[in-house]
């Protein structure tokens, strides 16, 4: 014999196993290549998501202000009762003096139409609350008008046939002269902040949105933290392990995936029907998404209850601690940072729930910031559900500002919570 | 141990004041009713509270048929002062009404709303339709060659040779929509009626209901939920497309948006009021007359939302596009709602 086939061992250079680890090799790559297209299009997408909303909601920060000389007309102003006094009848004054060339009533109530309806009441309590200004004429900085915003912004054509546009020939060629002479300027819109709801876009604010979210995140944050904290302990450290703990379990896991909408269902049969709760109260509201994020909780706390070693459980019994004790004096703050990564998740994710409050009717308009949680009021996810379905041209780009407020504050919620995790988190 | 225990006197602490906040009387005007109504309803409630300095209004867009279910509920201060509507109240809420204790109800016809359908500006062609054309559009069954069959036009041309050879696609409200329920009322009824097939047939408005009512399924209508705002941004993105919304908002977009006539007419506001644009329906609230005097600022909430500046041509809610009464009727109405005259039973 003068050929030897080795019978163990591989022929690493013969071509069936060169062509055998070629094929795991491009196995092994097509692998990776999905993988990096799956996170291509997981960008890709985000990307698209927040181009258009930010590109749609950019103009709705800034908004355009006009400046006009009001002069308080003793003869308009009815001393003895300053809040009813004819505030119309002072801008249209103060507008005339303006554009002395313009006649009759209609067109100047078209030529006044360039201030917000918001101006009269700026005025209103501008002298009632210094009831000397009566005679004399003061500068203020008024909001114009939602179709005059949007033709300062640039977003309406002017181009286009006068018949189709909102604003005629006229009243652009007003608004022009106001801008030749310097009176008219775009600044940041402190309004989206802090003014409640209206029906005009460029006084529209998130005011009572916020409030009305901070007081139903912090019923939630109430009523579920303590419960579900409670529910964990019970159920990871003195729970005995039987089928009944079992169906505990396995029924927690179910709530967690339950369609938020339900619990609004549940919210509104019980807590309005039975109970004859107030009506779009964050409160309420509260209440419906701690029923929402008690099972994330309970889900985070028994995670980080499970991720402290039994030694410390077993050092701290052996040394003569009550089971009372290692629970609450050892195991409860090693797993403290988990919980609270857990809660703020549940939280952040109650905060943009919007299925829920629309049911127990916190999707109402309601001109007025809420004064305590039992107060009626909307919240972020509702209110941009309310925006978004006006007609006016304004609320299109406010719809994507609160948007970007409702996910301005996710992302800090989320970052402390990732804070926590990072800075308190310990490896055994 | 502590967080527990502070945790739990936190709920008890906030479960009484819940209690006591509600055993006080409620101090805002409660309204519900029609998401068309609804606008108007905001702009009367934040004058309303900017005037008067009240607490503002509370004003939930519940849908039609939703808000009378709630405002039929009862009497008291759980239960809504006002609801809006887009068509009159029907026997069967009335009847609820006065089973639960809701007896002495105003009906106010405040003004009308039309229906636009409408298409882009960048769309070449000239669009006039009648009802009838309308319907064979976009209903589910339509007579072809004498049969009644399932709708299958494509094109416009399908159905006239007249009118464009371009894909039909309309956008329009969900069934849930009370825009829907006007929609299929008085267009697709209406446009049924009008078929030579319907009507050489004999078929009586009790057929008509029964197999005229259901919009097509199979693609050329499309249902785009309930936001309006989409189905114009959907129009200005393709030119061949049209949609179905209320007035307002054609209204406000009549720079990149161009109705399309019915019957020869477009919607404007002469054509709603005087009911030639087809597609124009009236708008309505109820009040709950048992509440006047014992919701604060009720009666006067009332009175500004009947009152010459809301409601006349010209006034605040016109301006958002309402279509106003005319002057008789305007001051018959003001009359009858500002002094609390009871509605009739309606007819069936």
């Amino acid at each position: 014999m003068t050929e030897t086939t080795p019978t163990r061992g591989i022929d690493w250079a013969s071509p069936e196993t060169s062509s055998r680890l070629k094929a795991r090799r491009r196995r092994q790559n097509r692998l990776k290549y999905a993988g990096m297209v799956s996170i291509g299009i997981a960008f890709l997408m985000l990307g698209i998501l927040l181009v258009s909303i930010i590109s749609s909601g950019y103009s709705a920060f800034v908004q355009t202000h006009v400046e006009i000389d009001v002069f308080f007309d003793p003869e308009a102003i009815d001393v003895d009762d300053l809040p009813r006094s004819n505030f119309n009848a002072v801008l249209a004054a103060t507008m005339q003096a303006q554009f002395p060339e313009v006649e009759g009533t209609a067109e100047l109530r078209r030529l006044t139409g360039i201030l917000s309806d918001g101006a009269r009441w700026t005025i209103r309590d501008l002298i009632v609350e210094n009831p000397d200004l009566v005679g004399e004429t003061v500068a203020v900085s008024v909001p114009v008008a939602d179709t005059y915003d949007q033709l300062y912004k640039g977003f309406i054509d002017r181009e286009t046939p006068e018949q189709f546009r909102r604003l005629d020939d006229a009243q652009i060629a007003y608004f022009d002269r106001l801008v030749e002479e310097g009176r008219v300027e775009a600044t940041f819109n402190w309004a989206l902040f802090f003014n409640a709801d209206s029906r005009f876009p460029e006084l529209a604010g998130l005011k009572g949105a916020i409030i009305g979210s901070f007081y139903a995140l912090a019923t939630c944050f109430v009523l579920s933290f303590p419960v579900g904290i409670g529910a964990a302990i019970y159920l990871e450290e003195f729970a005995p392990r039987n089928r009944f703990s079992d169906l505990i379990e396995v029924n927690i896991n179910n709530l967690a995936a339950v369609p938020s909408v339900v619990f609004g269902l549940l919210a509104l049969a019980v807590f309005l029907g039975w109970f004859g709760m107030p009506r779009s109260s964050p409160f309420v509201g509260g209440m419906t998404l701690a029923l929402m994020t008690l099972p994330t909780i309970i889900i985070a706390t028994r995670a980080a209850l499970k991720a402290v070693p039994p030694s410390i459980r077993e050092a701290a019994l052996g040394v003569g601690a009550s089971r009372h004790q290692v629970v609450f004096q050892h195991v409860l703050p090693l797993a403290m940072p988990g919980i609270l990564t857990g809660t703020i998740i549940g939280l952040a994710q109650a905060l943009g729930e919007t299925a829920p409050l629309l049911l127990i009717g916190m999707n109402a308009f309601i001109t007025s910031a809420p004064a305590t949680p039992f107060d009626s009021s909307t919240a972020l996810p509702t209110q941009i559900f309310i925006w978004a379905d006006s007609p006016e041209r304004g609320f299109v780009s406010r719809t994507s500002a609160a948007i970007m407020v409702l996910l301005g504050f996710l992302v800090m919620m989320n970052a402390v919570a990732i804070y926590l995790r990072n800075r308190f988190q310990r490896t055994w | 141990m502590s967080i527990a225990r502070a945790g739990a006197a936190t709920v008890l602490v906030m479960a009484a004041s819940a209690n006591m906040a509600q055993a006080q009387g409620r101090e805002q005007i409660s309204i519900v009713g029609s998401s068309t109504v609804f606008p108007y309803t905001q702009a009367v409630a934040e004058q309303f509270a900017n005037v008067t300095g009240a607490p503002s209004p509370i004003v939930e867009s519940t849908g039609t048929g939703g808000g009378m279910q709630i405002f039929c509920g009862g009497i008291g201060e759980q239960h809504p002062d006002l609801t809006g509507a887009s068509r009159a109240m029907r026997p069967s809420e009335y009847q609820l009404c006065q089973e639960n204790g809701v007896e002495s109800v105003s009906e106010a016809l405040i003004g009308y709303d039309g229906l636009s359908i409408a298409i882009s500006r960048s769309n070449g062609d000239e669009w006039d339709l009648t009802l009838g054309e309308v319907y064979q559009a976009l209903g589910a069954q339509v007579p072809v060659d004498g049969e009644w069959v399932d709708n299958p036009h494509e094109t416009w041309s399908d159905i006239n040779p007249d009118l464009p050879d371009s894909e039909i696609l309309v956008y329009g409200p969900p069934p849930t929509s009370g825009t829907r329920d006007a929609f299929v009322e008085l267009a697709m009824l209406a446009g049924c009626e009008q078929l030579e097939y319907v009507e050489s047939q004999g078929h009586d408005d009790d057929w008509i209901e029964q197999n005229c009512s259901r919009m097509r399924q199979d693609g050329p209508f499309v249902e785009a939920g309930e936001n309006d705002n989409l189905i114009v941004q959907r129009l200005n993105a393709d030119s061949n497309a049209m949609g179905i919304f209320g007035y307002s908002f054609l209204f406000e977009n009549l720079d990149t948006l161009k109705p399309v006539l019915i019957e020869g007419v477009a919607p404007d506001e002469n054509t709603i009021a005087d009911f030639s644009y087809p597609i124009a329906r009236p708008l309505y609230f109820y009040t709950k007359n048992a509440h006047r005097g014992v919701i604060p600022g009720f009666q006067e909430f009332i009175e500004e939302y009947m009152s010459e500046d809301a409601l006349a041509p010209g006034g605040y809610l016109s301006e958002r596009g309402l279509v106003p009464l005319g002057d008789d009727r305007r001051a018959e109405m003001q009359d009858r709602v500002i002094n609390a005259v009871p509605m009739d039973a309606p007819a069936d």
